[in-house]
């Protein structure tokens, strides 16, 4: 499987297939059932993301082989940007009145967590899970 | 995607029955904190055993739905919550504090049984 998956991010219901698309390609990979349940609850976090400061943007859910397994999720958007990278991973913190808790946790749940925002341009979280 | 609420006795129970958006959740919560009003209920049952994911605003809304319940007077048990999603929680640092969970409907209702005729509880 080397493909790579691209789900649009325009309304609710389309986090929850974004999810079930990433689930079915970590499945696929071999990652534990355990896995498979972070790597979603990541896909949903950074989709909701997307659905709350930009309104629209995309998933991409990669395969990764590079001498170790994994799965790359890409959460991309055009939207305002994130004008303070750090405020936005502190536990608590939000500009949604959602929890805060999205980001930070996500990036607990991966093993790699990487953002590139650039305020009127948009937003990229990248990350990543290597298999056990 | 309506969640289906059954009414049993003076219980509600709402049987989640597949992924469920946002705003379907949102919904679930501001018609269970509706209806407890209408039916004399006593207690109320989410029943969350498909849901593969629950994420930060899943469990932010069902906490809510919970305690705002409670303070109209009523008691909520969560149900169903798979090892894979209690795991996940756990990590992701979410918590239903002060919100009470039971592993299935059957234990579900017994502690609703337990709360609401202190009594005359049920044999385990």
């Amino acid at each position: 499987m080397d493909g790579e998956t691209r789900v649009p991010i325009r309304q609710g219901g389309d986090i929850i297939t974004a999810r079930q698309q990433g689930r079915a390609v970590a499945a696929q990979l071999g990652f534990s059932s355990t896995d498979q349940t972070l790597i979603a609850t990541a896909i949903s976090e950074v989709a909701r993301n997307i659905l709350l400061y930009a309104q629209r943007g995309e998933i991409i859910v990669r395969p990764v082989q590079n001498g170790k397994s994994g799965i790359t999720i890409i959460a991309h958007d055009e939207g305002p940007g994130i004008p303070d990278i750090n405020l936005a991973l502190r536990n608590g913190y939000s500009t949604s009145n959602s929890l805060g808790l999205g980001l930070p946790g996500t990036k607990r749940i991966m093993d790699e967590f990487t953002i590139v925002s650039e305020v009127g341009k948009g937003t990229t979280i990248t990350v990543k899970k290597w298999k056990q | 995607m309506r969640v289906p609420v059954l009414k049993q006795g003076n219980y509600l129970i709402a049987s989640i029955q597949d992924a469920l958006t946002d705003e379907d959740l949102s919904q679930l919560r501001e018609e269970l904190v509706d209806r407890v009003g209408k039916l004399h209920t006593r207690g109320v049952i989410v029943d969350v055993t498909v849901l593969d994911v629950m994420d930060s605003f899943a469990v932010r809304t069902v906490r809510d739905l919970a305690r705002t319940i409670k303070l109209r007077g009523v008691e909520t048990v969560i149900v169903g919550i798979q090892p894979e999603v209690a795991f996940s929680m756990v990590r992701l640092g979410l918590s239903l504090e002060g919100v009470d969970t039971a592993l299935d409907l059957e234990d579900g209702l017994a502690l609703l049984d337990q709360h609401t005729q202190p009594g005359a509880r049920r044999g385990r």
